[in-house]
């Protein structure tokens, strides 16, 4: 029985290092590649032992497949590629190959250079990572081999994210990667065609949450900080360079410019101005609002935001500042959260989501003394706000996308376990569908069971729907009779006879003739038509014929009648007919027999 | 299955492919040299063109001074442009179900098609082919509407005082058929029907077609068009190119296979190598700014004018003329400045990896910010201040009847020092420069133009190999210019089937298989036998089952039990269902084993008898006759239902059932 199976390496009832096995119809993908922010040693990686105890992954994948830029989606593949070693295909669309390693070089640089790691891929490792790549464009149709395709669609969440379709013959997995059902005021939302895969592997981040209006929370967002910045104090936004930053930004440049207010926003990091201008390279991958007015006025070209220098985090005075990265784990936005924590006039402001163990996640949680680096612990005082700005589809929009796509069976990764739980009822309630939910190494195995295609000759088709009318009849179905050739792997459906000259056989003719005895007082002729009318009125839905010659035909049935010169009144009724009319003319026989009404 | 041609255009064509149950509009092409007959339309009163006489029959009958003017020894229409539609008439274009484009030059009679005739399906185009198309149509109706003129010249078109016109307006055909330029409302309406496509994306159309654009090299986002069923493939080639310019290189490998390939779009100018065109462009240009003159390059707002701006960018620094402004003017000179960069997925390798470093992928940005070039949407505002000469122009529209070009014409057509520069292969130059002469101004023919020429064609077709192939009819002869050059036509083995305006041609195909599928119920229901090596075959009694033009076989649903009620013996007494029908048999009754099976089953007295064709086998107990042939079995049976069923039954044991 043909099946699909799919193995998380992460993101199995977790939020990070998503890596998802899969196979299907004899080819294994890997989707998505990624690392895990909450963990400095082995648990930051995929377990690629998994696959292959030792030695090179490329003989046990046929393609790895990245959804998106995000570091939880594709913070291994160096390291999978260069040093447990992959040389197969990678896809992935143009933005996220062209921003894709900036993020991993930015990552590098801060594990190696800051916290002077070793043993961790190399600059070169991801540039050689990188020529594996193969880009792809939304909607085209990638032959990976003669049996695969993949197909990538568009999924909001940041610049050049996607979710894909993989296929194999009449079988299909779609794995959404993180996707987003509500646009926003950079990216539009996310879309698929019903393309009814056997399963949907869904990220299930917000679960359990059913978001506000996005207008409320703007604006919630935009009171906070004015409340702040007016009370002269200062608001961190721990941000990634590329993604929400941009909407965030939007967002401020035009509330500042409405409202003609004079505090200074910055961006940190020197990636701010690349980092648009990958947003204006591609900026058919923006919503629409953005694509029809960019030749008028380009959305990514701020006025009110300026480069940010470390010096001035000490300068007196309200202030916002972009830091990254953005869950506080590290680098700038860790330096400037240490300076300002200690003034309760101060905000904090975390646009998205924070995994365990970093320092957004433990605030966010309300600690109120932390302890970095092992070192001196630090009071938070700073008010800290959580602002669910990331694009993640949340329960509804999970419930949407289902019902877009309308697959056989749900797999929900790239959650918490409990808040799947409580998602996985609700999908199996409201579409009767499964829902599976395996953990990191546990393998879903969903047997499928494709229909068979197969060639079906034209004339034989022609006359069965002809045959058929144009309005079945469900009472009554009409039976096709064919014959079904197997040769060198080809299937063909053909009408019997066309089967029986191409395969040069010749046609057996079974008959059958039986007599039957009957006392009827009339001439032959005369018996012959009470016959003929005796049958016209049993059998309404036939043909029936009273040939000239003194026969009665019925379908290909020849009835005749006959009669002895010593016995005038016994009429013998001669019936004959051939194996394709076996039922009628047994019915004939038996019908005859019992005489004819008077 | 039938091809019916709407244009006969070359490199404009409109065709109407009829596939199965769909019917498929291929491209719908614009004739604009029909704008050659007219007047241009000047931006600025000319009083040049203003004072030209009207024209009056020789003898003075007929007199049409309001409609037609003398010009240069030629006789124009003095009325908006008009332009010559694909034949609406051929068939009911209300009954076409989708519209395939290949590019934006091949789209622009897009709004004459899906309004006003009653059209009510999908345009599908890649995203580059829709924003420019838009570019071009949006600058067309621009150029027309700037300029209003209040009367349509109609009179001349009267077929009976046509015929006494001067040539050529006298030899202009289907004149009645010419429309004058749609509004924006009708462009917007038109391009609002257009649903995006990528390259080899796979659409299906009503479950019975899928169709897939494949990159062609010629224009930014186009497409050569796949269609095709599981057993039929028909391939659209329309403007491609092999030249490496700005677009993703041309995809060749999906073409192969196919059973018929209609193919259009070819170069108009086979005997100019588009290379030594950008040689001889860049050295008249400079040649003319030494010298003190302007350079007037007419041409469309988007495509070769790209690959022209990036040639001069590399040209004017190594030939000293760093500091010569260009200025390019178009209503859409921006937006197609600025759309050209946000392409990077449809462009050629090189020009996708500059945007992965972040930057733009044309220099033409480096220009702008230099302030080398320029770019205005007309000669009024901003330009008549900043303009500095010498200079190089490019503006359209290249048939030199409307859009600024004709103000340049009149504003540098009498010095000798300017060079008016012909890059654009749509139009005769002569004819476009005929209501201008005489000209002092230097002209320059260099037209670029990089689809495909007959050898690439040839060599691609030979790669490729399709069954028949479908072109235009002037393809299938030389050139009536050079008529010995027989290296510049289509020779094929079996020749092209060639078509004109209006044909109507029955494409060489015979259907006859479809894909249906079986329920995995019903394939694991069947019993293949294997009938010689490696050839099994199944009987397949099963309901068809039709959607969408998507069959599947379904298992025959049991009858359902009937209730043990009274009823039951009337049952019987019905006559069976209209026949499903018995498989048929094949192979012989051997006759010793067949004995031997009687035996078995308790049939003792058997008395057998030979005939020329057979046995005859005579059961005395039972008194029943088997006749056993070769090729047939007969039982003659009285009176002896259940030993009849038996005795057929024996005998279909010996028999293959298909």
């Amino acid at each position: 029985m043909p099946d699909i199976k799919v193995t998380p390496l992460g993101a199995g009832q977790d939020v990070g290092r998503s890596c998802i096995l899969v196979s299907i119809g004899g080819k294994n993908i890997m989707l998505d590649c990624g690392m895990h922010m909450g963990f400095n040693d082995d648990r930051r990686f995929p377990d690629f032992s998994y696959i292959t105890q030792n030695g090179r992954l490329t003989e046990f994948l046929d393609c790895v497949i990245i959804s998106h830029f995000h570091l939880d989606h594709c913070g291994a593949l160096p390291y999978m590629s260069e040093m447990v070693g992959y040389d197969g295909p990678i896809y992935m669309t143009h933005p996220t190959k062209a921003i894709c390693p900036i993020l991993l070089e930015d990552f590098r640089k801060i594990t190696v250079d800051k916290k002077g790691e070793t043993n961790f891929f190399t600059s070169q490792m991801i540039k050689d990572c990188m020529k594996k790549v193969v880009p792809l464009n939304l909607h085209q149709t990638v032959q990976v081999d003669e049996e695969l395709e993949i197909k990538a669609y568009y999924a909001g969440h940041v610049l050049g994210a996607a979710m894909f379709q993989i296929k194999v013959g009449l079988e299909s997995v779609v794995y959404t990667g993180d996707y987003n059902m509500t646009p926003d005021r950079h990216l539009g939302a996310a879309w698929i065609d019903k393309c009814r895969p056997d399963i949907l592997i869904s990220e299930s981040t917000y679960a359990t949450t059913i978001r506000d209006s996005k207008r409320c929370r703007e604006r919630d967002f935009l009171k906070k900080v004015h409340e702040t910045v007016e009370r002269g104090g200062k608001v961190l936004i721990p941000v990634f360079a590329l993604g929400r930053a941009q909407e965030l930004c939007i967002l401020l440049e035009t509330f500042w410019e409405r409202m003609n207010l004079k505090a200074p926003i910055y961006f940190s990091t020197g990636l701010t101005e690349k980092a648009n201008h990958y947003y204006k390279l591609f900026i058919t991958w923006t919503n629409q609002k953005i694509r029809k007015t960019f030749v008028q006025r380009n959305m990514f070209e701020f006025k009110h935001i300026k480069a940010f220098d470390r010096t001035y985090a000490d300068n007196p005075g309200p202030m916002v500042v972009f830091a990254t990265p953005g869950m506080l784990h590290a680098g700038q936005s860790l330096q400037i959260f240490k300076k300002w924590a200690g003034n309760e006039k101060n905000m904090v402001i975390m646009p998205g989501y924070c995994v365990q163990g970093t320092v957004g996640h433990k605030i966010l949680n309300g600690q109120k003394k932390l302890e970095i680096e092992g070192r001196a612990t630090l009071d938070v005082k700073l008010q800290v706000e959580y602002m669910s700005f990331s694009a993640h589809a949340d329960a509804k929009g999970i419930m949407q996308l289902i019902r877009m796509a309308e697959p056989r069976n749900m797999l929900l990764v790239h959650g918490e376990a409990k808040k799947m739980e409580f998602l996985k009822d609700k999908i199996e309630q409201e579409f009767s569908i499964s829902c599976y939910m395996p953990a990191n190494g546990e393998t879903t195995t969903i047997v499928t069971n494709p229909s068979v295609p197969v060639d079906i000759s034209l004339n034989l088709l022609k006359r069965e729907m002809a045959l058929g009318g144009p309005l079945p009849d469900a009472k009554r179905p009409r039976t096709m009779h064919g014959t079904l050739i197997m040769k060198d792997n080809s299937l063909r459906l053909v009408s019997p006879e066309q089967a029986l000259k191409e395969l040069g056989l010749s046609e057996h003719q079974l008959r059958f003739t039986c007599r039957v005895q009957l006392h009827d007082p009339h001439s032959d002729t005369d018996t012959l038509g009470r016959i003929y009318t005796h049958l016209k009125s049993v059998l309404k839905s036939y043909s029936i014929q009273h040939v000239p010659d003194g026969t009665v035909i019925v379908e290909s049935i020849v009835i005749k009648v006959t009669s002895s010169a010593e016995e005038p009144n016994l009429k013998v009724i001669l019936l004959s007919w051939s194996y394709q009319d076996e039922e009628l003319g047994s019915f004939l026989s038996t019908l005859l027999k019992k005489g004819l009404p008077s | 299955m039938k091809l019916y041609c709407l244009s006969g255009h070359p490199t404009l064509p409109c065709n109407v492919l009829k596939f199965k149950s769909t019917t498929i509009m291929l491209d719908c092409g614009l004739d604009t040299t029909a704008a050659l007959y007219f007047l241009p339309l000047p931006l600025v009163h000319s009083p040049r063109l203003s004072k030209l006489p009207g024209w009056v029959s020789k003898d003075g009958a007929i007199n049409l001074e309001k409609e037609l003017k003398e010009c240069s020894g030629r006789v124009f229409v003095d009325s908006q442009p008009e332009f010559c539609l694909p034949e609406k008439e051929l068939l009911d274009l209300s009954t076409i179900d989708v519209i395939l484009i290949s590019n934006y030059h091949c789209m622009m009679a897009l709004p004459y098609i899906t309004e006003h005739t009653g059209f009510t399906g999908t345009v599908y185009a890649t995203e580059p082919t829709l924003q420019i198309g838009r570019l071009l149509m949006e600058e067309l109706v621009t150029f027309m509407e700037r300029v209003p003129k209040a009367h349509a010249a109609t009179c001349w078109k009267n077929k009976e005082i046509q015929r006494l016109l001067p040539g050529p307006l006298k030899d202009a055909v289907d004149v009645w058929s010419w429309r004058k330029c749609y509004s924006m409302q009708e462009v917007n309406s038109a391009l609002s029907k257009v649903q995006l496509v990528g390259y080899s994306q796979k659409v299906e159309l009503f479950g019975a077609v899928q169709v897939t654009p494949l990159s062609s090299g010629y224009s930014l986002g186009s497409s050569n068009w796949i269609i095709q069923s599981h057993y039929e493939k028909v391939s659209y080639v329309s403007g491609s190119s092999l030249l490496t310019t700005h677009p993703q290189p041309m995809e060749q490998s999906s073409l192969k296979n196919s059973d018929v390939l209609i193919l259009t779009g070819l170069t108009q100018i086979p005997t100019a190598n588009p290379d030594g065109m950008l040689g001889e462009f860049c050295s008249n240009l400079a040649m003319t700014i030494r010298a003190g003159g302007n350079v007037l390059v007419p041409c469309y707002s988007s495509g070769v004018i790209y690959d022209l701006l990036e040639c001069l960018y590399q040209f004017m620094d190594s030939a000293n003329l760093g500091t010569t402004p260009f200025y390019f003017i178009s209503p859409v000179a921006n937006s197609s400045l600025e759309f050209s960069q946000i392409f990077a997925e449809w462009l050629c390798q090189n020009k996708q990896s500059k945007v992965y470093l972040p930057e733009p992928p044309f220099p033409h940005a480096e220009l702008i910010q230099t302030n080398k070039l320029k770019h205005y949407p007309s000669i009024h505002g901003d330009f008549s201040s900043e303009f500095r000469q010498p200079c190089v122009v490019f503006t359209g529209h290249p048939s030199l009847r409307f859009g600024d070009v004709v103000h340049f014409m009149e504003l540098w057509g009498k010095s000798g020092l300017n060079t008016i520069i012909f890059t654009e292969p749509d139009f005769s130059y002569l004819d476009a420069l005929a209501p201008y002469q005489p000209l002092a101004m230097k002209c320059v023919y260099c037209p670029i133009d990089t689809r495909l020429n007959f050898h690439q064609v040839s060599k691609l077709l030979k790669d490729i190999q399709p069954l028949h192939v479908v072109c235009p009819e002037p393809y299938t002869q030389p050139p009536p210019a050079q008529p010995h050059r027989s290296d510049l036509m289509l020779e094929l083995q079996p020749p092209p089937m060639a078509y004109r305006r209006c044909s109507v041609l029955g494409l060489p195909f015979r259907r006859r298989y479809e894909r249906i599928h079986l329920l995995p119920e019903l394939a694991k229901s069947l019993v293949p036998a294997e009938i010689k090596p490696g050839v099994s075959v199944a009987t397949v009694s099963a309901v068809l089952q039709s959607k969408d033009n998507k069959h599947v076989l379904q298992p025959v649903p049991k009858p359902a039990p009937v209730p043990p009620s009274k009823k039951r013996k009337r049952v019987i007494e019905e006559p069976p269902e209209v026949l499903n029908p018995k498989p048929l048999l094949s192979g012989a009754v051997p006759l010793e084993p067949f004995l031997a099976t009687l035996h078995k089953n308790g049939i003792m007295e058997v008395r057998v008898e030979e005939t020329a064709d057979g046995h005859i086998l005579h059961l005395q107990a039972e008194d029943v006759l088997i006749q056993l042939e070769e090729d047939g079995t007969h039982i003659i049976c009285d009176n002896n239902e259940p030993l009849r069923t038996a005795l057929r039954d024996l005998v279909l044991r010996f028999l293959q059932k298909l």
